[in-house]
């Protein structure tokens, strides 16, 4: 068992990354797609950012806009504005963005089936990875790679590298590829989705591991899941994404006790829990996730939130900050609401029929 | 939820005894056989009329094979299935056919369990157009009526498959599994691939299903959360044997097994502080290949119990108190 740090953030943190009003569109031959609309964060060294949505939530989008990796056209990224260690990632050119994926930034893709090359052995694979950043020799490069197998945890590391990825299970190559993402001991490790392919007593082995490996490193991880039990175990902040937005964001304690958003309450209460009382039936979030074609108008979670009103169609919530660090993209938390002698919205009107 | 109270929810509605299937493994030029996959190897239970049995277990540990033997996908390889008094196992040609109208199943991917090309009404009368004598009306009109029973609009009969979500493909899927008004249906991890928000909405309408039309489901999944939501009671697999069946409450609240107790840590709970003091058992390695298993006890290479016994000898499958049962030789 590990000891986690408070959510606090500690003096010696610093942010390295920060990303202002972000907005990813696609230009499809249907028309635009807004994939990510206004997305702010920032993450600082040693924290772990949790992301949570569904499909089409836009935070894979999100995160392959920030290096970049989305094919343009049909993918259009804007933002004002996304600093890494205080540099431009917009402004910069292939060779500085080359130096910055894996050196700066390490990413870890949802499928570890699928992102390693069948064809060559592991240590040649991450090999090949250190030498791309690292200025040493073939000999030295493997060494290295033994030695960061051998630190996520793969026994017999240096008999493993002439191995092919085939000869590994699911969740060794998901531990190769963390550690082919470590390999240049970035500042910051995008996670999409790491676990989400694997089963639930190896994704408890990994979980392990990356909490060993950020009290080791101190690196800032963004965890991407759609799994809040996950974020709940792991993260110091969450953000959570509908429709391209992040339509709330508060420190990890405070989410959960205290969520403000009602896709938050609503995705709590569907969660059927493994040791809480078992209710007669599941709590549901009727109708289907908001297609993204179009800029938002209202409110994307509106024609499903059980406490729509009439503003809520009309204009789409501006992200408000509230106590505790918290942040939600809602009418209801909206001052002109909430504050005191000020207009009430209704209570409790059912839009549903609507639409 | 089955009503377990009424007496006639209290028959058998699925007595499985001894089931395995084996698959062999060929090699070389001559294609000789040079082993076997046990995926399932020697299981046994029961589920009654109107219950829910949930049966989890990890990716490869047997589990969707097995929910296939039950319905003789497969021609298993020893053991005995009788479902409602009938032995399946036996049966062959037309007797199967007939048979096949009670036992239906409910795939995982309902992106491809439809056919791209047919309209969903269509899709949903096919098992009329095998089984019945209807007439084109009375389908048509039966599958308008599924398809409101799912909770879809009829008027989408028309349609077709790549115009829905996933969520709405498989409530097609259900209807069509429903178009023969069988008896007990094999749920294979149909919620697997579905967002959280659907997953809710897809577990209540197999519930309401069950209620109205008395159904018996075996529920495959992985997800133990859901599973503690949807089964009456539930068995735990793992590599191709049953390790431990126990009803919902007993299982969950004082599971026995070494593995069960492994797998319930290991499910993360979406609330930090209970996150932040829970003892987690962290099991060691991975799941061995069923082509060459451990001997003795199939846990035993990554058991933290195990002794000198469970590398020796496989431990039997045997009742304890309470209508539970277990293999282990270390639980008394």
């Amino acid at each position: 068992m590990t000891v986690r740090e408070p959510a606090g953030r500690q003096s010696s943190q610093q942010v390295v990354l920060e990303v202002n009003d972000l907005k990813t569109t696609f230009n499809t031959r249907d028309g635009q797609v807004h994939a990510v609309n206004n997305v702010s964060f920032s993450l600082s060294t040693g924290e772990l950012l949790g992301v949570v949505g569904e499909s089409g939530s836009g935070k894979s989008v999100t995160m392959m806009s920030l290096l970049k990796l989305l094919p343009s056209p049909p993918a259009e990224v804007v933002a004002d504005s996304i600093l890494y260690e205080g540099r431009d990632v917009l402004s910069m050119g292939d060779e500085e963005l080359r130096e910055l994926r894996g050196g700066g930034i390490g990413f870890i893709f949802q499928d570890p089936m699928t992102s390693l090359n069948p064809v060559f052995t592991v240590g040649y694979q991450l090999t090949e990875a250190i030498r791309q950043h690292l200025p040493i020799s073939k000999k030295e490069a493997r060494a290295r790679a033994a030695e960061l197998l051998a630190k996520v945890g793969i026994a017999q590391p240096v008999e493993r590298l002439r191995d092919f990825p085939h000869q590994f299970s699911g969740g060794m190559r998901q531990r190769v590829m963390i550690a082919m993402s470590l390999a240049c001991e970035p500042k910051v490790l995008i996670a999409d989705e790491p676990t989400t392919a694997l089963d639930v007593t190896i994704q408890a082995q990994i979980l392990e591991l990356v909490r060993d490996l950020r009290r080791d490193q101190g690196m800032g991880i963004i965890w991407i899941t759609h799994d809040l039990g996950v974020v709940a175990g792991i993260a110091d902040r969450v953000i959570v994404m509908y429709g391209g937005q992040i339509v709330e964001h508060a420190p990890v304690k405070e989410l959960f006790n205290n969520p403000q958003h009602p896709y938050t309450k609503a995705l709590l209460a569907t969660m059927p829990s493994i040791d809480a009382s078992r209710s007669e039936r599941l709590y549901s979030i009727e109708g289907q996730p908001p297609s993204l074609s179009g800029a938002p108008t209202r409110c994307s979670f509106a024609p499903r939130c059980e406490y729509a009103f009439d503003r809520c169609l009309e204009e789409n919530p501006p992200i408000v900050s509230m106590d505790n660090n918290h942040q939600a993209a809602c009418w209801l938390r909206h001052p002109q609401y909430t504050a005191q002698g000020s207009q009430h919205p209704p209570e409790e009107i059912s839009l549903r029929e609507t639409f | 939820m089955a009503a377990l109270a009424s007496t006639e929810s209290l028959q058998l509605m699925l007595q499985v005894t001894g089931l395995s299937m084996h698959f062999p493994v060929y090699k070389g030029l001559m294609r000789r056989q040079i082993g076997e996959i046990k995926a399932v190897d020697d299981i046994s239970f029961h589920i009654m009329r109107g219950e829910t049995l949930g049966l989890v277990g990890e990716s490869g540990c047997g589990k969707s094979t097995a929910g296939r033997a039950l319905l003789k996908l497969y021609q298993p390889t020893s053991g005995r299935v009788e479902l409602d008094g009938t032995d399946v196992t036996a049966l062959e040609g037309e007797d199967l056919r007939r048979i096949r109208t009670d036992m239906q199943m409910i795939f995982q991917d309902p992106q491809a369990c439809l056919n791209p090309r047919m309209t969903v009404g269509s899709i949903i009368a096919e098992p009329l157009d095998e089984h019945t004598r209807l007439s084109r009306r009375q389908k048509r009109q039966k599958a308008r009526e599924l398809l409101d029973a799912v909770g879809m609009n009829p008027d989408y009969e028309n349609r077709y498959p790549h115009e829905f979500s996933g969520g709405q493909r498989q409530r097609i899927g259900i209807a069509r599994a429903l178009a023969l008004e069988p008896k007990f249906i094999v749920c294979d991890e149909p919620i697997a691939a579905l967002d959280v928000s659907i997953q809710a909405q897809v577990v209540n309408l197999l519930e309401d299903l069950q209620q109205q039309h008395q159904l018996t489901y075996l529920f495959i999944s992985h997800d133990l959360s859901m599973v503690r939501h949807i089964a009456d009671r539930i068995a735990v697999m793992y590599l191709g044997k049953l390790v431990e069946l126990a009803s919902r409450e007993q299982l969950y609240q004082s599971p026995q097994h070494p593995y069960t107790k492994a797998l319930l840590s290991a499910v993360p709970e979406p609330d930090p502080e209970k996150e932040a003091i829970r003892e987690r058992i962290i099991l060691q390695g991975d799941v061995p290949s069923p082509a060459n298993p451990p001997s003795g006890c199939n846990f035993s290479t990554r058991c933290p119990i195990a002794q000198e016994q469970c590398m020796r000898e496989t431990p039997a499958w045997r009742e304890l108190e309470g209508g539970r049962y277990i293999a282990c030789h270390m639980v008394q």
